[in-house]
């Protein structure tokens, strides 16, 4: 039998395939974004923490992920089963839909990654390396397999059940990323000299590519989570734009009022924020909608980064002021701008459909991040326990860079080539040389 | 022989090095610096949050050159340092007491 008969449309999977290198795209993107955004001495870990993201999660995946995500329910709209565990039954003509299992599963998992990585914006500069290796995996199993069951699993809870709508990941991927960047961050403890040192982004030509990369990759994250080339998918492509933009607008708005002056970083997180909140909704509201969705974030979370220095949380890169609440205001707005012409069905109350949308993503918020929040600080903790979660207080007054991964980002001069004074300039495998 | 320090405005540094070269100052050092006066530091802001940056950046200008020429030199840098404004700097002079030419040991004046 060919695949064609099978029901597999080559145009959809022309765009998949597409889409899902653009989504792997956001994580290096997300790892610019946030290491022009840390202090010179620890931009490399933070560039690992999200590289190494890719590799752990895929691991996780394949061997029994991607089965409890989107193997069919086990347990009242929980839990997958383990029938895929390992990827096994599925070949080159299984199909999903009109597109591959196989590239259904790889699309699916790019989503998985970004995920895990956007957590490490809250523990920036002070996390033991080897602890984020066990948290990963351990939280891509416990937390987002089954929160995207939940989602959109067969015969998950949230949208099959409950009727909730998220069409690109406003619940497992922005609300559960920054629910459990506030955990950790509460774990872990505030960074030395939280709120008494100034602890500029040093680079912000960086900060700002890796936004650009963040948005270019939304695009396939955003218009891929129609799973064809159609309409919808367009639809989700503009929307993306269009939140992208009134989400800049929006932050820099606040801050020209606010601060007097309009930031590149601001500029750089409106759009982020904005993209954000249209995530959930790209695909449920009209453009009007999005346009509003956008700003809304942009407005709000310029201010909702400011909490942590009011309650005492080092959320070092707002993971919570930018994801959480963002994620918060589009999957909440699709149940005032979801409008049938793109649902299909559901309305929002914009659209006359009254209060009852709004509520059932009310309820998915809630759960979603609660669940996220607690899992999250109980994996924390337990390995803070173990093998502890906070690097050594020398090694990040030094930074992580030299002593975890023995290596520095920029060479600031002549003298120590930007080790610390007193470090010796000569190179190690010369050193074993005149050693042995 | 003096050790005249001058610190001085980063862009200013062209400007005082010219005038120097042209009253036959044969070599300076310049190095940058950070430091505060009369002039406060800048505020930058982050996500809203506010940082203080007190310290300003400053090139630091040192000749070493005769007693005689001293209070030329001194006059020269002043002139071609000075925009008015504050945080123009500062200009000072110390007694050296030896000065040797590493490449050929002469010492003294003639090492200058």
């Amino acid at each position: 039998m060919s695949l064609a008969a099978q029901g597999i449309d080559t145009g959809d999977t022309a765009w998949l395939l597409a889409a899902t290198a653009l989504v792997l795209l956001m994580t290096p993107g997300l790892a610019l974004f946030y290491g022009g955004m840390v202090r010179t001495k620890s931009v490399l870990n933070m560039l690992m923490m999200s590289f190494v993201s890719i590799a752990l999660v895929t691991v996780v995946w394949l061997v029994a992920g991607y089965s409890l995500a989107f193997g069919d329910d086990s347990f009242g709209g929980l839990i997958g089963n383990l029938e895929h565990a390992g990827m096994s039954g599925l070949g080159p003509g299984s199909v999903h839909g009109t597109v591959p299992t196989l590239l259904f599963a790889t699309f699916q998992l790019t989503f998985a990654i970004i995920t895990a990585a956007l957590i490490s914006g809250a523990i920036a500069d002070r996390a033991k390396f080897g602890a984020w290796l066990v948290f990963v995996p351990v939280w891509a199993l416990l937390v987002y397999v089954p929160v995207a069951h939940w989602v959109w699993g067969p015969g998950g809870w949230v949208l099959d059940r409950l009727g909730a709508l998220d069409f690109a990941g406003g619940l497992p991927v922005e609300i559960t990323s920054g629910a459990s960047g506030l955990a950790l961050a509460l774990v872990l403890g505030p960074r030395l000299g939280f709120k008494k040192d100034a602890m500029r982004p040093h680079n912000l030509p960086m900060v700002v590519l890796g936004a650009g990369l963040l948005w270019f990759g939304w695009f396939g994250f955003n218009a891929g989570s129609a799973l064809g080339a159609n309409g919808l998918a367009a639809a989700a492509f503009l929307n993306t734009l269009a939140a992208g933009c009134t989400g800049l607008l929006g932050w820099l708005f606040v801050e020209q009022k606010r601060d007097g002056h309009p930031t590149t970083l601001g500029a750089a997180s409106g759009a982020v924020a904005g993209l954000v909140a249209i995530t959930p909704s790209c695909g449920s509201v009209s453009l009007l909608g999005a346009l509003v969705v956008g700003l809304a974030a942009g407005v709000v979370c310029s201010y909702a980064v400011g909490w942590k220095f009011r309650l005492n949380y080092d959320d070092s890169l707002d993971v919570v002021g930018v994801h959480l609440v963002g994620g918060v205001i589009g999957t909440l707005l699709i149940g005032v701008f979801a409008e049938k012409a793109m649902t299909g069905g559901a309305e929002g109350l914009l659209y006359g459909g009254g209060l009852a949308q709004l509520g059932r993503q009310l309820v998915a918020v809630v759960a979603v991040g609660a669940y996220a929040f607690l899992m999250t600080y109980g994996i924390g903790k337990l390995i803070d326990k173990v093998m502890g979660f906070r690097a050594d207080e020398e090694h990040e007054h030094t930074g992580l860079d030299l002593t975890v991964h023995a290596e520095t980002a920029y060479d600031h001069g002549v003298l120590g080539h930007g080790a610390p004074v007193g470090a010796s300039p000569v190179p190690s495998a010369q050193k074993v040389k005149t050693q042995a | 022989m003096k050790l005249i320090t001058a610190i001085v405005k980063p862009y200013r540094l062209d400007e005082v090095k010219t005038a120097l070269q042209e009253i036959g100052v044969q070599g300076l050092t310049a190095t940058e610096a950070s430091g505060y006066g009369r002039q406060r530091g800048h505020t930058e802001v982050y996500r809203g949050a506010e940082y203080q940056v007190d310290l300003v950046p400053k090139v630091r200008i040192e000749v070493v050159v005769d007693d005689a020429d001293a209070d030329a030199v001194i006059d020269t840098i002043v002139k071609a340092a000075r925009t008015g404004k504050i945080g123009d700097g500062k200009v000072w002079a110390l007694p050296v007491e030896t000065v040797v030419r590493v490449r050929t040991g002469e010492r003294g004046p003639d090492a200058l």
